[in-house]
């Protein structure tokens, strides 16, 4: 990915997960929270990771987020009342947040990844990540599926409205 | 310019949006706008295992970011149907409402 396409995404990434974080009304922030997963979508696809760029869309975009609107309009929540308390909440939590990216940036330049050596062909495509998945990762794989189920039945458990 | 950006730029935005999502769980009330600022803090570190992946010629952190991906979608629906509950009995979403363990 050239460096002008990847600030020009990077600039729509940050800007959609802010209005995530600063939209009073709910349904803005799941609509900045889509936009926000299909650009992380291009950024992976940038990275050489087509089936995780292809699984962010699918399973973020399309069934997470999309449940979470589903809860929104199920509640009927309306825009709240009050925004954040005021400019010096907002200063504060702007510097909090930049001084937390600071340290992580920090962190991580300690141990800056290689250069970024040339990767053989086929690289995060289906055939290389399912390659690995089953057979490092079986164990882990195997285990997902226990998760998942427990998951819907605890979702259909805890959602179900009790006779009273 | 031209060229391929280099991947400490993409563990920037990584470490950017961690930050953004942090925020947002802390200075927002409404618990399902709190619970999408999570999805953005599993995202962003997200991103930075798919950078590490690309900058070390392994699949493996895609590999997790699939695990991730997973554990996210769990996550969700057992996190709202809890919302759901809690707003059938409490009438309210709000975090700062939600304070006492049984009444």
């Amino acid at each position: 990915m050239s460096p002008l396409l990847f600030l020009a995404v990077a600039a729509l990434t940050v800007t959609a997960a802010s209005t995530v974080v600063l939209h009073r009304n709910p349904v803005h922030s799941a609509l900045g929270l889509v936009s926000t997963m299909g650009l992380l979508a291009v950024l992976f696809l940038g990275l050489d990771a087509q089936l995780i760029g292809v699984l962010q869309v699918i399973v973020y975009a399309g069934a997470i987020v999309v449940l979470f609107l589903f809860v929104i309009m199920l509640l009927n929540l309306q825009r709240e009342p009050r925004g954040l308390d005021g400019p010096l909440l907002v200063g504060a939590a702007a510097a909090g947040g930049l001084c937390l990216a600071a340290l992580i940036v920090r962190g991580l330049a300690r141990g800056a990844p290689p250069a970024g050596a040339g990767v053989q062909a086929g690289f995060g495509g289906v055939a290389q990540v399912a390659e690995r998945l089953f057979t490092a990762y079986l164990l882990p794989f195997e285990l997902t599926s226990l998760l998942l189920l427990v998951a819907v039945v605890g979702a259909v458990a805890i959602a179900k409205r009790r006779p009273s | 310019m031209t060229g391929t950006t280099p991947l400490s730029w993409y563990l920037a935005l990584s470490a950017l949006l961690f930050a953004i999502g942090t925020v947002g769980v802390l200075v927002r009330r409404n618990l399902i706008v709190i619970f999408m600022a999570i999805e953005l803090l599993l995202n962003a570190v997200n991103l930075s295992f798919v950078t590490f992946a690309r900058a070390h010629g392994a699949v493996d952190g895609q590999v997790i970011v699939f695990f991730v991906i997973t554990v996210a979608a769990a996550e969700a629906a057992v996190g709202l149907a809890i919302i759901l509950a809690l707003f059938r009995v409490r009438g309210t979403t709000n975090a700062d409402e939600v304070t006492t363990l049984r009444w």
